[in-house]
């Protein structure tokens, strides 16, 4: 009874933020558009920012890891491989590192102004969105340039790999941007698993090198149902046509990836539940 | 059949505790986790159940001192901070300006941060676009409007701030000394607004240190003293007995402090006020006359000196004062003690509660000893008029 009754109560307080979200709707668009206008304000190059960290990125690992430490064999169009995995990475990273900072960053409109709090952490993902869009477009320049544009039916893995990004990013967004109300270790914190994840996914190695290396084995499992991977693996087999019949991809990894989305919503409703717990007391604690 | 106008907010039982943590880092909670962890936690309750029904249409002013809760009180009613015990239920939009430009970007353009502040208050895109002309005017920043507001003066960032929440057409508007910015002409502006808003029957809460700005303009007044709520009712009231709160906790205060070591010199020991014919801690009517008699001491050379009195309103503002050099009396010299005594003929002071700041001083004008607040006097409540000054008004139409 007492199960039921909790359950359903989360179910409607759920409920009832999702509507009171999306009844400031127009806010969150503004918010995004406050964070995409802020962030380059008065500097002559504006937008270019966004491109120039991912671009060098790219450069950096296709030349020392691609050339210097011949990762590139058996991967063709290596460029276009980083560059896909890149992508969905800084999506999520973004997602994750912004939300983590949103709610402290706002401090001042916390405090003052009753808001549903959980638009900040979404604002985040709405400007992380919006970049990862301008580096899609590049992407498929890319893809058009080197011969190999993305016209198969592959191209749908895209979907659900961008979707388990976004249900994991934001439900790690929402707890850790709680979290970091608490403890401001949190944000240090996110940076350095950050920086684990974008090594502990296949986006400047292929995945068939760490089966080679750990074999098939619980390892080898951990390693591929962790969300991030299958979402690589997801983008690249929809944009890297290139290198479809080069290398092995993880059987069933549709079935993974719709498994991970779902894991991933019953973790945002979860998390979400975690959030409407602390933001009561959010306004004292900044 | 009338109809009581309907509740816009309800608070129930409400309490707030906070909790003071000294230790904020992981490694800090991880050393003094568990029992000890206990000792670095200080927690005091800022709000103690209190009641609260607010019907439409009025205006409620919240006072009490420094950390009474008013503004916390205000802040659960606004749903900004969530209270530990007791509920509060709301209806219709509420604009909370308890800071003005909360939500101003620096880096965007005054245009766009009205959008962005007006959304976050509650408006729409059309609506925002609709009163865009009404905010510029009210504003009055011109065409300041397209620069970024990190180049406005403090003063036209909070007109424009108080220009987009006025014109969120809230149904609860609440306000926490905000109105104490910007020059005269835009506090008149401000204050005109605000009765504009109780004519069109929205409710008001306002938390003030003004009290004259309270019996001005609330209907009903809060006062809170260590997170309850004292007495609810009328403004005036409520204000004589805020008063008397912070009279008490002053004389508490200076019953605290150690009394120093006195220099040698000339001392002001005491004062007392009191109406001619009456004793003291009477009220002083308009048209009586006042005594303030001065105890004073010697234990030096003192040649020629000056006795200084000054009277402040609860306020803090001056009102009167005068010295034995400007009534060009020649005081001489003493050792030991002496009474002196100021009659000040026919006062005509508003109501409220004086206060009396005696000073010693030298030929020169250089204090020798200051007694600030040595006495204070009250003066009834007269119910035709307001302000510092007592006089009797009448009025004829004249016709054209």
């Amino acid at each position: 009874m007492v199960g039921t009754t909790t359950y359903s109560k989360s179910l409607s307080g759920a409920w009832r933020s999702l509507k009171d979200i999306h009844a400031h709707r127009e806010m969150l668009g503004l918010l995004v558009r406050r964070d995409l206008k802020a962030r380059y304000k008065d500097s002559a190059l504006g937008f270019v920012w966004t491109l120039i960290r991912p671009l060098t990125q790219l450069a950096i690992y296709y030349v020392v890891i691609g050339k210097f430490l011949s990762a590139e064999r058996g991967i063709p169009d290596f460029a276009v491989y980083i560059f896909t995995g890149l992508s969905a990475y800084s999506l999520f990273s973004e997602i994750v590192g912004g939300s983590t900072a949103s709610i402290v960053g706002n401090a001042g409109l916390i405090k003052k102004v009753y808001l549903p709090r959980e638009v900040f952490p979404l604002a985040s993902v709405g400007s992380a969105l919006f970049n990862f869009g301008i580096q899609l477009v590049i992407l498929l320049a890319a893809t058009i340039a080197v011969g190999q544009p993305p016209l198969t039916i592959e191209i749908l893995y895209a979907i659900p790999s961008l979707l388990v990004i976004l249900a994991f990013g934001t439900a790690l967004g929402l707890l850790l941007s709680a979290a970091n109300v608490y403890l401001r270790d949190i944000q240090y914190l996110v940076e350095v698993m950050l920086l684990i994840m974008l090594w502990a996914s296949p986006v400047v190695y292929s995945w068939e090198m760490v089966k080679n290396f750990a074999g098939d084995g619980l390892l080898l499992e951990i390693y591929t149902n962790n969300p991030m991977t299958l979402a690589v693996l997801g983008f690249q087999r929809a944009f890297w046509v290139g290198g479809h019949d080069a290398v092995a991809y993880p059987e069933d990894l549709l079935l993974r990836l719709v498994i991970a989305f779902a894991v991933g919503v019953v973790l945002l409703f979860g998390f979400q539940r975690v959030f409407a717990r602390l933001q009561g007391n959010f306004a004292q604690e900044l | 059949m009338t109809t009581s106008p309907p509740i816009v907010v309800q608070a129930r039982g409400v309490s707030k505790r906070f909790v003071v943590r000294k230790d904020n880092s992981i490694k800090e909670r991880l050393v003094t986790f568990g029992r000890l962890g206990r000792r670095h936690r200080k927690e005091f309750w800022a709000l103690r159940d209190v009641d609260l029904t607010i019907t439409a249409g009025s205006t409620i002013g919240l006072i009490g001192h420094n950390g009474s809760g008013k503004s916390t009180l205000l802040k659960v009613i606004g749903g900004i901070i969530d209270p530990t015990d007791g509920d509060v239920s709301r209806r219709g939009r509420i604009a909370a300006l308890l800071e003005l430009g909360a939500g101003f970007h620096p880096d965007l353009t005054g245009r766009e941060n009205v959008f962005l502040n007006a959304s976050i208050l509650g408006l729409s895109r059309i609506e925002t676009q609709d009163r865009l002309p009404d905010i510029l005017a009210f504003a009055g920043i011109g065409d300041f409007i397209d620069t970024q507001v990190k180049f406005y003066s403090s003063g036209m960032y909070v007109r424009l701030a108080f220009a987009v929440a006025v014109h969120t057409d809230p149904d609860l508007l609440l306000v926490d000394e905000v109105l104490a910015v910007g020059d005269e002409a835009f506090q008149r502006k401000c204050l005109d607004k605000i009765r504009s808003f109780q004519q069109e029957g929205r409710t008001i809460i306002l938390v003030s240190h003004s009290l004259g700005q309270v019996t001005e303009m609330c209907d009903r007044a809060v006062l809170l003293n260590k997170g309850e709520v004292v007495y609810d009712g009328e403004p005036a009231e409520a204000v004589a007995q805020f008063r008397n709160i912070l009279e008490n906790r002053r004389l508490d205060d200076v019953a605290k402090t150690p009394d120093k070591e006195p220099e040698p010199g000339g001392h002001i020991e005491s004062a007392v006020a009191s109406p001619v014919e009456g004793r003291p801690g009477d009220p002083v009517p308009p048209g009586s006359d006042l005594r303030i008699r001065i105890q004073l001491s010697n234990d030096a050379d003192m040649p020629d000196w000056v006795c200084a009195i000054q009277l402040d309103n609860g306020l803090g503002q001056i009102v009167y004062g005068t010295t034995t050099k400007r009534l060009d009396v020649a005081l001489s010299p003493f050792t030991g003690t002496r009474v002196v005594e100021y009659i000040l003929r026919d006062v005509h002071f508003g109501t409220g509660k004086y206060f009396v700041n005696v000073s010693l001083m030298d030929r020169f004008g250089r204090h020798l000893h200051d007694l600030p607040q040595a006495c204070s006097f009250d003066v009834p409540d007269y119910p035709l008029a307001v302000g510092t000054v007592h006089a009797r008004p009448e009025f004829a139409d004249l016709g054209d």
